[in-house]
């Protein structure tokens, strides 16, 4: 978080590999190194009372004026391109540098699998970082399908320290959609909620994986399956909300099946029966009634069972259910006494939905 | 989140056991709360004005080197700082505000736009965090200093064949990208139908099956985005595109135990989210107001060919379709955040000892401050009929003294500053 340079690191950011003469010199202030000689560094125009002054060390301050010089000459050279690896090092949020790097790189025809490993190490810094991704993806783009592996490989490597890491996932689904790669991607996302079931973003990659899987056919040609799937992890942990979440979209533009099919009640009665958080099951259920579906006699008797006290006098169930929630729920009273006040143009809405398929 | 299931051999998972090692650190201080005489409670919920106001105005007049990190976003930190500053209804001396506006000038690029630092490419981001801090800061030399002109060509050379917009010369296409982009035209009085074209189907294609909306098409429902492509669609006056149903059920659920709302799904609250959640969830609950909560906007269906407008009547449509009236409308309709909660984890959990932080165990940050003070202004004004009347005095948590200043949740700028802009910029000549 420093932004302090770690000199063993410059070692990595040549395209054609550095001797070690070349280290050592890496090492001397840019105005003692022979090869800067012709270069005069441009100052920073931060004007005479600057807010929010940094007070740069000694060094940034010389690479950030040596990258101004180059930077506006516009000189697209190897030395160029090393400076911008030391800026870099010093602030790698700097998108200015990495586009100017990105310059470079086109210029000289560099070696792309070199300037991976570049970014490699960044990632490994600060794996949260727009620019860094950003780049990975245009390099990536550049060397095109046999790049797919590696990469797929390479955030695997993130997820291990950080599963939810949001630019490492973005990228993988840039890669698979573009790349190629599909081929196990539903097993590692099997693999992922193996390990934590609660992990959002593989529920969010399974997602992926169903709706766009060249291989796969598809959410109609799943679903049974998917169904299934998370309906067993709903009940290994029916306090996580992941995989409600996931069913309910495996559903978004299949409302009747959603409505008729006989195991997602049965789901919601299981949950409602077995003395566990209900609010999930009992917020699927107001969807469901929404959409037009009749619960029967079991499944009113286990809502109303919730609270008993609040067996109401209310022979509408969806009134109930929101009743129930105001209570348990009391984070969203406010929204569950909000759908309560809506339910009828809901009802309405979601049988007039069901004609129209 | 307690273990409720069959196994008796469950080993918690890594989101579980993070899950509860947070919720053991807020609910410790919750408890001490409670624990403690009620003078010594209004204490703890005071908000700390004069360390913070210290914190801030600090900032701006020096930063250690390890903000050599943060040196392509200077106009973020101006940002950041101006408008905590702004919020907490104080503002900063002539001399300072003079460098301010002349320094964030060194950032505007010759062919438009503004740079992360002088010298440093145009960028979106940083073109919002300039012009949001120039409109906080007023008066008609910070306002006149924006060249709006020269803004517009850069917007238009943004504009992505997505539809969406990139961040910079080469950068990266993404919701914020859009938001950054829509909410300068809008308010600089320059938005129009080619920087329009297309980024309704851009932000819709990012609305994922959870109801949250992502970065990108395919990634995983988020708090910061979804604010962006929430507000974006508002003030390119196509919101009604959006799944409001379940983005609003998803929404809700994110307001944690602990009163701080989570960025995603089994995630950790932050108090950075506060504002976008939070906003996200104010600028919900100002729609309904606005579509008079019974459109089919509140259905679950997600195919159905009329968008919900059929409903409204000629009058509410007129009167919605500018952000300068969205904001005003009269609200109905209860808040859909749990404002007490929210408050309590931010001056509690969020609040140090000048500045605001992620959460228990984390340190204080000019971001952080920024989100946590925006995120308290909306729970503040949560019960308000009007974006700028006072709130009622149940629905303020903590001594009256810390009432901050309403804020347009469009922009996040504090309404006052707003107006003036807009007036300004209403005035002056289209491009």
């Amino acid at each position: 978080m420093l932004g302090r340079i770690d000199r063993g690191e410059v070692r990595i950011i040549g395209v054609d590999g550095m001797d070690s003469d070349e280290d050592e010199r890496q090492l001397l202030p840019l105005s003692q190194r022979p090869e800067w000689s012709d270069v005069t560094p441009v100052p920073q125009n931060d004007g005479p009372n600057p807010v929010v002054p940094i007070a740069y060390s000694e060094e940034f301050t010389e690479i950030m004026g040596y990258f101004r010089a180059v930077y506006l000459a516009d000189e697209r050279s190897l030395r160029a391109l090393h400076l911008t690896a030391e800026a870099i090092n010093f602030n790698a949020g700097n998108y200015t540098v990495w586009q100017f790097r990105r310059l470079i790189l086109e210029a000289l025809n560099a070696d792309l699998h070199e300037e991976l490993g570049f970014v490699e190490q960044h990632a490994s810094k600060n794996s949260k970082n727009y620019q860094l991704w950003h780049h990975r993806r245009w390099l990536v783009e550049k060397m095109g399908t046999e790049a797919a592996v590696g990469e797929l490989e390479f955030t695997k490597k993130i997820f291990l320290n950080d599963a939810k890491n949001y630019h490492a996932w973005s990228h993988r689904q840039w890669v698979l959609q573009n790349l190629g790669g599909w081929e196990d991607e539903l097993a590692y996302c099997n693999e992922l909620l193996e390990d934590d079931i609660f992990n959002n973003s593989a529920w969010n990659q399974r997602y992926f994986v169903i709706t766009s899987h060249p291989g796969l056919g598809g959410i109609e040609a799943t679903l049974d399956s998917e169904v299934n799937y998370t309906i067993k992890s709903i009940l290994i942990k029916p306090e996580n909300e992941s995989p409600w979440r996931y069913l309910r979209g495996l559903y978004k533009n299949n409302m009747q099946s959603f409505v008729t099919n006989p195991k997602i009640s049965t789901l919601c009665l299981n949950v409602l029966t077995s003395k566990v958080n209900p609010v999930f099951a009992l917020s699927l259920l107001l969807d469901l009634i929404s959409n037009g579906f009749e619960p029967n006699k079991d499944l009113k008797n286990a809502i109303e069972a919730v609270i008993p006290e609040s067996n109401s006098q209310n022979s509408d169930i969806s009134v109930t259910i929101c009743a129930i929630l105001e209570i348990i729920d009391q984070m969203r009273v406010n929204y569950w006494r909000w759908r309560k006040n809506n339910l009828h143009s809901q009802v309405a809405e979601g049988v007039a939905n069901l004609h129209i398929h | 989140m307690e273990s409720s299931s069959s196994a008796a051999d469950w080993k918690p998972t890594i989101s579980q056991e993070e899950q509860w090692t947070l919720e053991g650190q807020v609910f410790h201080i919750y408890r001490m709360f409670c624990d403690i005489p009620p003078n010594s409670q209004s204490a703890m919920l005071e908000l700390q004005r004069d360390s913070h106001m210290e914190y801030l105005v600090k900032g701006l007049r020096h930063l250690g080197p390890s903000f050599s990190v943060l040196d392509a976003n200077r106009p973020w930190i101006c940002y950041w700082i101006l408008h905590s500053i702004a919020l907490l209804g104080e503002s900063v001396d002539v001399a300072l505000e003079h460098n301010a506006i002349d320094f964030i000038s060194r950032c505007q690029d010759q062919h438009g736009g503004y740079g992360g630092g002088p010298g440093q490419m145009p960028h979106l981001a940083t073109t919002y965090a300039a012009v949001n801090s120039l409109i906080t800061l007023g008066g008609h030399k910070s306002l006149a200093s924006i060249d709006r002109g020269k803004i517009y060509s850069f917007l238009r050379r943004m504009k992505h064949t997505s539809g969406g917009f990139s961040m910079h010369d080469g950068g990266e296409v993404d919701v914020r990208a859009c938001y950054t982009a829509i909410s300068v035209a809008s308010v600089l009085n320059i938005l129009d139908e080619e920087l329009v074209q297309g980024v309704g189907n851009y932000i819709l294609s990012c609305q994922t099956y959870e109801g949250g909306i992502a970065g990108e098409p395919g990634s995983e429902a988020h708090g910061g985005y979804t604010f962006c492509g929430l507000a974006t669609m508002i003030l390119i006056n196509e919101v009604n595109r959006l799944n409001l149903a379940s983005l609003t059920d998803w929404l809700v659920f994110r307001q944690g135990i602990e009163g701080g709302f989570q960025g995603r799904t089994n995630k950790l609250v932050d108090g950075c989210y506060s504002f976008w959640q939070g906003g996200a969830a104010v600028l919900i609950q100002r729609l309904h107001a606005v579509t008079g909560s019974t459109s089919s906007e509140l259905s679950d269906d997600e195919d159905s060919p009329d968008q919900g407008e059929g409903q409204q009547s000629d009058d509410e449509l007129n009167s919605s379709s500018s952000p300068v009236n969205f904001i005003k409308r009269h609200t109905k309709t209860e808040p859909l955040l749990q404002s007490q909660a929210l408050q309590q984890y931010i001056l509690l959990c969020s609040q140090v000892e000048g500045g605001f932080r992620d959460k228990p165990g984390k340190s204080r940050d000019h971001y952080h401050t920024c989100y946590c003070l925006s995120g308290l202004a909306v729970a503040q004004y949560s019960w308000s009929k009007d974006a700028d009347s006072a709130p009622l005095p149940g629905s303020l948590l903590g001594p009256y003294s810390n009432l901050l200043e309403p804020v347009n949740p469009l922009h996040n700028i504090v309404l006052e500053q707003y107006n003036e802009a807009r007036e300004f910029f209403s005035s002056a000549s289209t491009l």
